[in-house]
């Protein structure tokens, strides 16, 4: 059976998600993040950045409330049970800091079908309060045996 | 960095609670990563690590390569393939593929002999 590729460019509402000082200082530590910078708002202000900034991969944080969705869209239809995640890009933009509120739209890029498995291929991008691009994210889902 | 040159290894041992707190930290609380039995039922050999998680790692190794500035990191892409385990030690290790203002690292993240992650490429900008 052919894999369902109707929902191919199907687009997403955005999502918003508020980065908090205390979430960045747990996933910084769950990752084994040691520089100072994520854990001291003086220490971040004095390298720059706007307020304790969000380690790169903490993408994945503010990314999620637009993500869950995606993958358990009924129209995109793919098997979660059979999935694997195959591959990830993320291009940062803007820094992410404490205090700044994330809003994330997605877009089905592609649904297609090689050696009897469904790629899913999903891209996000983030934007913050300005409106200033933070990251555009690539997300490719395999599907076993579709 | 030079073409050729290799970047600092990074090296971790995720402890056995690792992927809890991962779980916590981002969201994620697929029982392949948290629950041991529920892990060996779908037939992995134990709970195994997020994917993502080892993605963070390539990045520190990058992020560390390029003098320790997260704002250094522009772009990682990485092919999730073997998996990873708690309890384990994991190498990240890296070479420059291109050099200039922008560099290029080819990355690769391994544990116990098993690419975990493999065909990463960073973009690194340094000023």
């Amino acid at each position: 059976m052919p894999v369902d590729d109707s929902a191919k460019g199907k687009t997403f509402p955005a999502a918003s998600y508020e980065v908090g000082k205390e979430k960045i200082r747990e996933y910084a530590q769950a990752v084994g993040e040691e520089s100072e910078v994520y854990f001291d708002r003086e220490k971040a202000k004095s390298a720059g950045f706007r307020d304790i900034p969000a380690p790169p991969m903490f993408a994945v944080v503010y990314s999620a409330p637009a993500m869950a969705p995606v993958i358990f869209d009924p129209e995109v239809a793919m098997n979660f049970a059979a999935m694997v995640h195959g591959g990830q890009e993320f291009v940062w933009g803007e820094p992410v800091v404490a205090g700044d509120t994330i809003s994330t739209t997605v877009e089905v890029k592609d649904i297609s079908e090689r050696d009897g498995k469904g790629f899913y291929v999903f891209e996000s991008v983030s934007k913050n309060q300005d409106g200033d691009e933070v990251v555009r994210a690539t997300w490719t889902n395999i599907v076993r045996g579709v | 960095m030079n073409e050729g040159d290799a970047i600092p290894e990074l090296k971790v041992t995720p402890d056995k609670y690792l992927p809890h707190r991962y779980a916590g930290a981002s969201g994620d609380f697929n029982p392949i990563h948290i629950d041991d039995e529920f892990a060996k039922q779908v037939g992995l050999p134990r709970n195994i690590l997020h994917g993502l998680y080892g993605m963070a790692q390539v990045a520190r190794a990058n992020v560390a390569a390029a003098g320790g500035d997260p704002r250094a990191l522009k772009r990682l892409t990485v092919q999730f393939r073997g998996m990873g385990v708690p309890e384990e030690e994991i190498t990240v290790s890296g070479t420059v593929k291109q050099a200039g203002d922008t560099v290029v690292v080819d990355t690769v993240a391994e544990q116990g002999g098993n690419q975990i992650i493999r065909n990463a490429e960073a973009e690194l900008r340094l000023d």
